[in-house]
């Protein structure tokens, strides 16, 4: 049997005798398909229950499967972010958490669950946003899962991930799994920023949320939905002006949902309730438990692999559609050249510290690589010149004469902008 | 010693998190220094470091609404271009899509919305509500109806109402310029 496993320097709990029976039998030596770096027996099972520190974002229904799959196959440093607390309606699938649980914060819980009932694991829980945690803190992470329900929260994320990317550096680059499902169908795939395609050049592949036409809604509603959407539409603004609306307010939703009962019973429609009234509103989509247990444990079979190389790892989307019978599919989805996010090229550019931004515009468009034609410039916190709209360009005009010193420090980046740019280029500036 | 130095490395990282360009940041970036406005089209930042909300002006040449300046408020959010900006009228006008609250009907801007469409497909947009009212789509029904019926009629109501008229009991705000 392994030696007992040490953690922090301190003897980690009971390693019970076969604990790892199972998954020994994949790392105790390669098979067919391994990877030629996999170094079977102890260096990889070291690697994986004593070195490998994995990051656990969403501790919903994806993320508690998650978060058992990778500790029952040896994961033993996890952390795990969530901003949710936990609702009762949570618990037909969020295995973890019980009614005594309502209303804690669900990292919180589940790594408590989980730490207590698979002992020799730590699990660092988060309650809060991910953006709330800096570049340092990413970093020291082997991997990252994502089971997430949102899609600004996936965005940043990969953003995130590819902006760590350091050319110079190996470990920077973080393999992201990430997760998803909408009903009965569901999505796993390996993002490894900048090698491969990342979650921003597969955006225009999203369903995107159910929208009823503005004029349908007004005058002609014909189904309960039309009739909700009235009310956050257009009776809400009309009756409590800039007021926003709260979907998580119950009071709110009331109002939502007697408004949206007045209308339906005008036009003789049928079907407004409570839930479909927060449901629409807050565009859920009923969440099935066995498409999270399938694309969890997907998830967590290429965590391990990456982790172990021990097998090939997917290449790198998988979907399943399990509305009709079983349907899955595996493709390559290839990363895109005009990407905002991993396809934009970075260029070092060195200049005089006298240079004018005319002088580095004049070059942008003259350098035979490039070619831009009326490039764009801004920092992360100002514009420097703008091409278009007429007041932009007229408010920026006076930087043309400016020092590009004056404006930006040394190291900074610039981001350039062109028609002729699939997308952008970021610049950065170093001063000689 | 030790202490120093942690202390130096928490200085780093603290100069190190800088914020960073979003996607939707670059992307409005590019949207609109690749604007191509028509003389009939203006926009306007109120605050010129705040790239995602501005006010659009139409101001038709031609057809019924020719003479008039409608303004819009146009407000981009942070999940752009996965979802649509978010375009008002901040005047109360006679129009058959667009409500007395400012509610705009046009499907690109709801149920048609695309990524692969940009903020100039929007203005495309928006200027052709004013060159083709459309009866078909209502938001303001009685426009609509009028629009159907009686043409002329429908054209006397648009004359009269970016006047500052006032019709069936509703007050429409003086749009006209010279």
């Amino acid at each position: 049997m392994a030696a007992a496993a040490v953690l922090d320097g301190t003897p980690a709990v009971v390693d019970w005798p076969d604990r790892y029976h199972h998954v020994d039998q994949i790392l105790d030596k390669p098979g067919p398909r391994t990877d030629p770096s996999f170094l079977a027996g102890n260096e990889v099972k070291d690697f994986l229950r004593n070195k490998c520190k994995i990051l656990v974002i969403g501790a919903g229904g994806l993320g508690c499967e998650i978060l058992a799959n990778l500790a029952l196959s040896g994961f033993k440093d996890i952390h795990v972010i969530d901003m949710d607390t936990i609702d009762i309606s949570n618990l037909n699938r969020q295995f973890l958490f019980r009614p005594k649980d309502v209303g804690k914060p669900k990292a919180i819980v589940a790594a408590e669950f989980i730490m207590k009932r698979v002992p020799g694991v730590i699990v660092s829980p988060y309650y809060g946003k991910i953006q709330d945690k800096d570049d340092d803190y990413y970093m020291q992470f082997n991997l990252v899962i994502c089971g997430l329900d949102s899609v600004e929260a996936r965005r940043w994320i990969n953003a995130t991930l590819v902006n760590l990317v350091d050319p110079e550096n190996p470990e920077s680059l973080k393999p992201l799994i990430d997760g998803g499902t909408e009903g009965f169908k569901g999505q796993a795939r390996v993002i490894l920023p900048t090698v491969s395609s990342c979650y921003e050049c597969s955006l225009d592949m999203l369903n995107k949320p159910t929208a009823f036409p503005i004029c349908t809604i007004a005058n002609t509603p014909r189904l309960p939905e039309h009739c909700i959407e009235w009310a956050s539409v257009l009776e809400w603004p009309r009756v409590f002006g800039d007021k926003k609306l709260d979907t998580d307010d119950p009071e709110h939703i009331s109002w939502l949902y007697t408004t949206a009962s007045a209308r339906a019973k005008e036009f003789k429609i049928e079907g407004v309730t409570w839930s479909l009234t927060q449901g629409v509103v807050k565009n859920i989509i009923p969440a099935i438990a066995s498409t999270n247990a399938i694309i969890a444990a997907s998830c967590c079979n290429e965590a391990f692999k990456i982790a172990t190389s021990s097998a090939a790892y997917l290449n790198n989307y998988f979907m399943l559609i399990g509305v009709d019978g079983v349907y899955s599919y595996t493709f390559e989805h290839e990363k895109r050249d005009d990407c905002p996010v991993c396809g934009g090229e970075a260029l070092d550019i060195s200049i005089s510290k006298e240079w004018t931004v005319d002088r580095l515009i004049e070059m942008l468009i003259e350098k035979q690589d490039i070619q831009i034609k009326k490039p764009s410039l801004s920092t992360t916190t100002k514009q420097i010149y703008f091409q278009a709209p007429p007041q932009l360009e007229e408010l920026t005009r006076p930087n043309l004469e400016k020092k590009v010193s004056e404006l930006i420090e040394d190291g900074d980046h610039i981001t350039v902008t062109a028609s002729t740019l699939p997308f952008n280029l970021t610049l950065r500036i170093k001063y000689v | 010693m030790s202490q120093i130095l942690s202390m130096k490395k928490n200085e780093d990282a603290a100069k190190k998190r800088k914020p960073k360009t979003s996607a939707a940041q670059i992307r409005v970036q590019k949207d609109l220094t690749e604007l191509e406005l028509s003389s009939t089209m203006k926009t306007h930042f109120p605050d010129p470091t705040d790239l995602l909300n501005f006010t659009l002006t139409i101001t038709p040449d031609e057809g019924m609404y020719k003479g008039g300046a409608f303004n819009f408020s146009v407000n981009i959010n942070t999940n752009y271009p996965h979802e649509p900006p978010k375009v008002k009228c901040t005047q109360t006008i006679y129009h058959p899509n667009v409500d007395l609250e400012g509610n705009v009907c046009l499907n690109i801007l709801r149920e048609d919305w695309k990524p692969v469409l940009n903020l100039n497909s929007v203005l495309v947009g928006m200027q052709y509500l004013f060159l083709e009212p459309n009866a078909d789509d209502p938001l303001n029904k009685e426009a609509a109806e009028e629009l159907r019926r009686n043409r002329d009629q429908f054209i006397f109501n648009v004359k009269s109402s970016m006047r500052g008229g006032n019709l069936k009991g509703v007050q429409y705000d003086k749009v006209l310029v010279q």
